[in-house]
Protein backbone atom coordinates (compact mmCIF):
# COMPACT_ATOMS: atom_id res chain seq x y z
CA UNK A 1 0.00 0.00 0.00
CA UNK A 2 1.56 3.31 -1.09
CA UNK A 3 1.15 6.10 1.47
CA UNK A 4 0.22 9.57 0.79
CA UNK A 5 -0.61 8.58 -3.12
CA UNK A 6 -3.10 7.11 -4.50
CA UNK A 7 -2.25 3.58 -6.10
CA UNK A 8 -2.61 4.04 -9.74
CA UNK A 9 -3.66 0.71 -10.61
CA UNK A 10 -7.03 0.62 -8.93
CA UNK A 11 -7.97 2.83 -11.89
CA UNK A 12 -6.11 1.72 -14.39
CA UNK A 13 -7.81 1.90 -17.46
CA UNK A 14 -10.40 4.35 -15.91
CA UNK A 15 -8.25 7.70 -14.99
CA UNK A 16 -5.18 9.45 -16.46
CA UNK A 17 -5.97 12.39 -13.42
CA UNK A 18 -2.30 13.18 -12.20
CA UNK A 19 -3.84 14.73 -8.90
CA UNK A 20 -2.51 12.73 -6.25
CA UNK A 21 -5.07 11.33 -3.40
CA UNK A 22 -4.63 12.28 -0.22
CA UNK A 23 -4.57 9.66 2.47
CA UNK A 24 -4.31 6.00 2.12
CA UNK A 25 -6.27 3.80 0.25
CA UNK A 26 -7.48 -0.08 1.68
CA UNK A 27 -8.68 -2.73 -0.33
CA UNK A 28 -11.28 -4.90 0.85
CA UNK A 29 -11.96 -8.33 0.00
CA UNK A 30 -15.30 -7.59 -1.94
CA UNK A 31 -13.02 -4.88 -4.40
CA UNK A 32 -14.13 -2.04 -2.17
CA UNK A 33 -11.96 0.21 -0.31
CA UNK A 34 -11.63 2.16 2.83
CA UNK A 35 -9.64 5.68 3.04
CA UNK A 36 -8.22 6.82 6.27
CA UNK A 37 -6.90 10.13 7.36
CA UNK A 38 -10.61 11.70 6.83
CA UNK A 39 -9.27 15.23 7.72
CA UNK A 40 -6.81 15.56 4.55
CA UNK A 41 -9.71 13.93 2.46
CA UNK A 42 -12.21 16.55 4.05
CA UNK A 43 -9.31 19.58 3.88
CA UNK A 44 -8.70 18.33 -0.01
CA UNK A 45 -12.73 18.87 -1.02
CA UNK A 46 -12.37 22.29 1.26
CA UNK A 47 -9.36 23.87 -0.30
CA UNK A 48 -10.82 23.33 -3.35
CA UNK A 49 -14.25 24.95 -3.49
CA UNK A 50 -13.78 28.35 -0.69
CA UNK A 51 -16.76 30.41 -1.85
CA UNK A 52 -15.41 34.31 -1.40
CA UNK A 53 -17.77 36.50 0.00
CA UNK A 54 -18.10 39.54 -2.47
CA UNK A 55 -16.69 43.01 -0.54
CA UNK A 56 -14.98 45.52 -2.25
CA UNK A 57 -14.37 48.98 -0.91
CA UNK A 58 -11.91 50.43 -3.39
CA UNK A 59 -9.91 49.89 -5.82
CA UNK A 60 -8.32 46.53 -4.50
CA UNK A 61 -11.79 45.21 -5.61
CA UNK A 62 -10.71 46.07 -9.37
CA UNK A 63 -8.40 43.43 -9.27
CA UNK A 64 -10.36 41.00 -7.14
CA UNK A 65 -13.28 41.48 -10.22
CA UNK A 66 -10.20 41.15 -12.61
CA UNK A 67 -8.86 38.16 -11.09
CA UNK A 68 -12.61 36.86 -11.25
CA UNK A 69 -12.82 37.24 -15.05
CA UNK A 70 -11.74 34.95 -18.05
CA UNK A 71 -8.23 36.07 -18.28
CA UNK A 72 -6.90 35.16 -14.75
CA UNK A 73 -10.25 32.80 -14.18
CA UNK A 74 -10.10 31.90 -10.06
CA UNK A 75 -12.68 29.25 -10.69
CA UNK A 76 -9.51 27.30 -11.92
CA UNK A 77 -8.86 27.04 -8.22
CA UNK A 78 -12.61 26.29 -7.29
CA UNK A 79 -13.27 30.19 -6.69
CA UNK A 80 -15.89 31.09 -8.73
CA UNK A 81 -18.66 30.59 -6.35
CA UNK A 82 -18.37 33.92 -4.97
CA UNK A 83 -21.38 35.06 -2.69
CA UNK A 84 -23.55 37.83 -2.10
CA UNK A 85 -24.20 36.73 1.65
CA UNK A 86 -21.66 35.98 4.12
CA UNK A 87 -24.14 32.99 5.44
CA UNK A 88 -22.85 30.98 2.16
CA UNK A 89 -19.32 32.40 2.33
CA UNK A 90 -15.87 30.30 3.67
CA UNK A 91 -13.96 33.13 3.04
CA UNK A 92 -14.01 36.99 2.93
CA UNK A 93 -11.38 38.78 0.66
CA UNK A 94 -11.00 42.62 2.31
CA UNK A 95 -9.92 44.09 -0.68
CA UNK A 96 -9.91 48.06 -0.54
CA UNK A 97 -9.80 50.41 2.85
CA UNK A 98 -11.62 49.83 5.83
CA UNK A 99 -12.58 53.52 7.69
CA UNK A 100 -14.08 53.69 10.79
CA UNK A 101 -17.49 53.69 9.88
CA UNK A 102 -17.41 50.55 7.76
CA UNK A 103 -15.75 48.73 10.73
CA UNK A 104 -18.74 47.81 12.34
CA UNK A 105 -20.10 46.18 8.94
CA UNK A 106 -16.89 44.35 8.51
CA UNK A 107 -16.69 42.93 12.07
CA UNK A 108 -20.57 41.82 11.73
CA UNK A 109 -20.54 40.33 8.42
CA UNK A 110 -17.37 38.50 9.69
CA UNK A 111 -19.73 37.19 12.65
CA UNK A 112 -22.70 36.56 10.18
CA UNK A 113 -20.02 33.71 8.18
CA UNK A 114 -20.33 29.98 8.79
CA UNK A 115 -17.37 28.70 10.67
CA UNK A 116 -14.44 27.44 9.41
CA UNK A 117 -13.66 30.91 7.60
CA UNK A 118 -10.89 32.40 6.78
CA UNK A 119 -9.85 36.15 5.70
CA UNK A 120 -7.45 37.48 3.30
CA UNK A 121 -6.19 41.16 3.69
CA UNK A 122 -5.62 42.14 0.18
CA UNK A 123 -3.56 45.38 -0.11
CA UNK A 124 -1.54 48.10 1.51
CA UNK A 125 -5.00 49.62 3.07
CA UNK A 126 -6.10 46.13 4.48
CA UNK A 127 -2.31 45.57 5.86
CA UNK A 128 -1.85 49.04 7.54
CA UNK A 129 -3.39 51.49 6.49
CA UNK A 130 -1.39 51.82 3.88
CA UNK A 131 -0.98 55.24 1.68
CA UNK A 132 -3.51 56.84 4.86
CA UNK A 133 -1.74 55.82 7.55
CA UNK A 134 -0.87 59.78 8.48
CA UNK A 135 -3.04 62.06 9.17
CA UNK A 136 -5.75 60.58 9.02
CA UNK A 137 -9.15 60.80 11.03
CA UNK A 138 -10.88 57.83 9.09
CA UNK A 139 -8.81 54.65 8.16
CA UNK A 140 -8.66 51.76 10.24
CA UNK A 141 -4.44 50.61 10.34
CA UNK A 142 -4.99 47.58 9.59
CA UNK A 143 -7.86 45.18 9.30
CA UNK A 144 -6.53 42.95 11.76
CA UNK A 145 -7.35 45.40 14.49
CA UNK A 146 -11.09 44.05 13.44
CA UNK A 147 -10.96 40.47 12.31
CA UNK A 148 -7.97 37.46 12.17
CA UNK A 149 -6.74 37.57 9.06
CA UNK A 150 -5.17 34.33 7.22
CA UNK A 151 -3.28 35.42 4.71
CA UNK A 152 -1.71 39.67 3.63
CA UNK A 153 -0.96 40.65 0.01
CA UNK A 154 1.02 43.40 0.04
CA UNK A 155 0.48 45.91 -3.22
CA UNK A 156 -1.64 49.01 -3.81
CA UNK A 157 -3.50 46.99 -5.55
CA UNK A 158 -1.73 43.53 -5.81
CA UNK A 159 -1.99 42.24 -8.76
CA UNK A 160 -4.87 39.42 -9.99
CA UNK A 161 -1.56 36.57 -9.67
CA UNK A 162 -0.72 38.11 -6.31
CA UNK A 163 -4.39 37.72 -5.56
CA UNK A 164 -4.01 34.15 -7.03
CA UNK A 165 -1.11 33.48 -5.73
CA UNK A 166 -2.52 34.02 -1.54
CA UNK A 167 -5.33 32.34 -2.19
CA UNK A 168 -3.74 29.38 -3.37
CA UNK A 169 -1.51 29.88 0.08
CA UNK A 170 -4.86 30.07 1.97
CA UNK A 171 -5.73 26.44 0.41
CA UNK A 172 -2.39 25.30 1.63
CA UNK A 173 -2.70 26.12 5.11
CA UNK A 174 -6.57 24.49 4.80
CA UNK A 175 -4.90 21.20 3.64
CA UNK A 176 -2.82 21.35 6.62
CA UNK A 177 -4.70 21.69 9.63
CA UNK A 178 -7.04 19.66 11.39
CA UNK A 179 -11.09 20.40 10.28
CA UNK A 180 -12.63 18.88 12.91
CA UNK A 181 -10.84 19.82 15.95
CA UNK A 182 -11.00 23.68 13.68
CA UNK A 183 -14.47 22.82 14.04
CA UNK A 184 -15.03 22.50 17.58
CA UNK A 185 -13.14 25.49 18.76
CA UNK B 1 -21.54 89.45 -18.89
CA UNK B 2 -17.58 89.17 -19.22
CA UNK B 3 -15.78 89.08 -16.35
CA UNK B 4 -15.16 92.79 -16.43
CA UNK B 5 -18.85 93.32 -16.81
CA UNK B 6 -19.55 91.10 -13.44
CA UNK B 7 -17.30 93.40 -12.11
CA UNK B 8 -18.68 96.29 -12.26
CA UNK B 9 -21.89 95.51 -10.91
CA UNK B 10 -20.38 93.66 -8.46
CA UNK B 11 -19.02 96.61 -6.93
CA UNK B 12 -22.16 98.82 -7.33
CA UNK B 13 -23.65 96.54 -5.26
CA UNK B 14 -21.20 95.60 -2.34
CA UNK B 15 -18.62 98.36 -2.46
CA UNK B 16 -15.94 96.36 -0.17
CA UNK B 17 -15.74 93.66 -2.31
CA UNK B 18 -12.39 92.60 -3.12
CA UNK B 19 -11.67 91.09 -6.33
CA UNK B 20 -9.01 88.22 -7.91
CA UNK B 21 -8.97 87.35 -11.60
CA UNK B 22 -5.36 84.80 -10.94
CA UNK B 23 -7.18 81.77 -11.17
CA UNK B 24 -9.72 80.22 -13.66
CA UNK B 25 -12.70 81.99 -12.40
CA UNK B 26 -13.42 85.56 -11.42
CA UNK B 27 -13.21 85.54 -7.56
CA UNK B 28 -14.76 87.67 -5.22
CA UNK B 29 -14.30 88.05 -1.56
CA UNK B 30 -16.59 89.67 1.44
CA UNK B 31 -16.86 89.34 4.93
CA UNK B 32 -19.61 86.73 5.66
CA UNK B 33 -21.96 89.23 6.83
CA UNK B 34 -22.35 90.79 3.89
CA UNK B 35 -22.74 87.18 2.01
CA UNK B 36 -26.31 86.89 1.94
CA UNK B 37 -27.66 89.96 0.71
CA UNK B 38 -24.79 89.65 -2.29
CA UNK B 39 -25.96 86.02 -3.30
CA UNK B 40 -29.21 87.33 -3.29
CA UNK B 41 -28.53 90.04 -5.64
CA UNK B 42 -26.69 87.51 -7.78
CA UNK B 43 -29.29 84.62 -8.08
CA UNK B 44 -32.55 87.10 -8.59
CA UNK B 45 -31.51 90.16 -11.01
CA UNK B 46 -31.39 89.80 -14.60
CA UNK B 47 -27.73 90.47 -15.68
CA UNK B 48 -26.37 88.16 -13.03
CA UNK B 49 -28.91 84.74 -12.98
CA UNK B 50 -26.59 82.76 -11.13
CA UNK B 51 -29.32 79.79 -11.28
CA UNK B 52 -26.97 77.10 -10.12
CA UNK B 53 -24.24 76.75 -7.00
CA UNK B 54 -21.93 73.55 -8.99
CA UNK B 55 -19.83 73.23 -5.57
CA UNK B 56 -19.54 74.81 -1.74
CA UNK B 57 -16.68 74.04 0.35
CA UNK B 58 -14.31 75.79 3.22
CA UNK B 59 -10.97 76.07 3.52
CA UNK B 60 -9.18 76.50 6.88
CA UNK B 61 -6.40 78.74 6.85
CA UNK B 62 -5.60 78.78 10.51
CA UNK B 63 -6.07 81.99 10.97
CA UNK B 64 -9.53 82.44 9.44
CA UNK B 65 -12.29 80.48 7.62
CA UNK B 66 -12.91 80.57 4.17
CA UNK B 67 -16.28 79.74 2.64
CA UNK B 68 -16.36 79.40 -1.02
CA UNK B 69 -19.22 79.08 -3.40
CA UNK B 70 -18.99 78.16 -7.28
CA UNK B 71 -22.02 80.13 -9.42
CA UNK B 72 -22.40 79.25 -12.66
CA UNK B 73 -25.60 80.97 -14.72
CA UNK B 74 -27.22 78.55 -16.85
CA UNK B 75 -29.03 80.96 -19.38
CA UNK B 76 -25.85 83.71 -19.50
CA UNK B 77 -23.37 80.97 -19.20
CA UNK B 78 -21.04 83.11 -16.80
CA UNK B 79 -19.13 81.98 -13.70
CA UNK B 80 -18.01 83.27 -10.58
CA UNK B 81 -16.84 82.23 -7.09
CA UNK B 82 -17.73 84.08 -3.74
CA UNK B 83 -15.51 83.71 -1.32
CA UNK B 84 -16.68 84.94 2.32
CA UNK B 85 -14.06 84.81 5.11
CA UNK B 86 -14.94 83.94 8.96
CA UNK B 87 -12.74 85.77 11.07
CA UNK B 88 -14.04 83.68 14.23
CA UNK B 89 -12.62 80.04 14.37
CA UNK B 90 -13.44 79.13 17.98
CA UNK B 91 -17.36 79.77 16.93
CA UNK B 92 -17.71 80.28 13.14
CA UNK B 93 -21.34 80.77 12.05
CA UNK B 94 -22.35 82.35 8.09
CA UNK B 95 -26.15 82.47 6.96
CA UNK B 96 -27.35 79.63 5.07
CA UNK B 97 -27.57 80.01 1.46
CA UNK B 98 -30.22 77.08 0.99
CA UNK B 99 -32.93 79.29 0.70
CA UNK B 100 -31.49 80.38 -2.48
CA UNK B 101 -29.67 77.40 -3.73
CA UNK B 102 -31.67 74.22 -2.56
CA UNK B 103 -28.77 72.07 -2.94
CA UNK B 104 -26.47 74.10 -0.69
CA UNK B 105 -28.89 72.31 2.34
CA UNK B 106 -26.41 69.13 1.90
CA UNK B 107 -23.42 70.89 1.13
CA UNK B 108 -23.41 72.80 3.87
CA UNK B 109 -24.20 69.86 6.37
CA UNK B 110 -21.23 68.09 4.97
CA UNK B 111 -18.94 71.74 5.59
CA UNK B 112 -20.60 71.54 9.28
CA UNK B 113 -19.89 68.13 9.55
CA UNK B 114 -16.22 68.26 8.22
CA UNK B 115 -15.29 71.84 9.14
CA UNK B 116 -17.66 72.66 12.22
CA UNK B 117 -19.23 75.95 10.41
CA UNK B 118 -22.80 77.13 11.99
CA UNK B 119 -24.79 77.70 9.12
CA UNK B 120 -27.83 80.44 9.96
CA UNK B 121 -31.00 79.25 9.20
CA UNK B 122 -30.16 75.65 7.89
CA UNK B 123 -33.30 73.52 8.06
CA UNK B 124 -31.45 70.70 9.25
CA UNK B 125 -28.15 71.03 10.24
CA UNK B 126 -26.34 67.80 11.15
CA UNK B 127 -23.76 65.64 10.65
CA UNK B 128 -23.78 64.19 7.12
CA UNK B 129 -20.76 61.57 6.89
CA UNK B 130 -19.53 60.99 10.43
CA UNK B 131 -21.31 59.26 13.51
CA UNK B 132 -23.72 61.68 15.09
CA UNK B 133 -21.37 61.04 18.36
CA UNK B 134 -17.77 62.04 16.46
CA UNK B 135 -16.12 64.52 18.60
CA UNK B 136 -14.13 67.64 16.32
CA UNK B 137 -14.07 68.80 13.13
CA UNK B 138 -11.49 66.44 11.17
CA UNK B 139 -10.81 69.15 7.99
CA UNK B 140 -10.02 71.16 10.38
CA UNK B 141 -6.02 72.23 11.06
CA UNK B 142 -6.32 72.03 14.47
CA UNK B 143 -7.81 69.15 14.48
CA UNK B 144 -6.45 65.93 16.49
CA UNK B 145 -7.71 62.43 18.50
CA UNK B 146 -6.46 59.43 19.51
CA UNK B 147 -6.35 57.50 16.04
CA UNK B 148 -4.41 60.03 14.14
CA UNK B 149 -0.84 59.11 13.69
CA UNK B 150 1.04 62.61 12.79
CA UNK B 151 3.82 62.45 10.08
Amino acid sequence: MEEGGIKMDLNKGVSTNKMIFPGQVHETPDGGFLITKLDEVINWARANSLWPLIFGTSCCAIEMMSAADAKYDWSRFGFEVARATPRQADLIIVSGTIVMKMAPVLKRLYDQMPDPKYVIAMGACTISGGPFFYNTYSVVKGVDHIIPVDVYIPGCPPRPEALLHSMITLQEKIKNEAYFRKAKT
Amino acid sequence: MTNEELKNDIIEFSPAAIFDESGEFLNVIIASESLLPLMKELRSKKEFDFDYLFCLTCVDWKDHLMMVYFLLSKTHNHTIVVKAKISDTVNPQIESVNSIWKTAELNEDEVYDLFGVNFLNHPNLRRLFLEEDWVGFPLRKNYVDEHMIKL
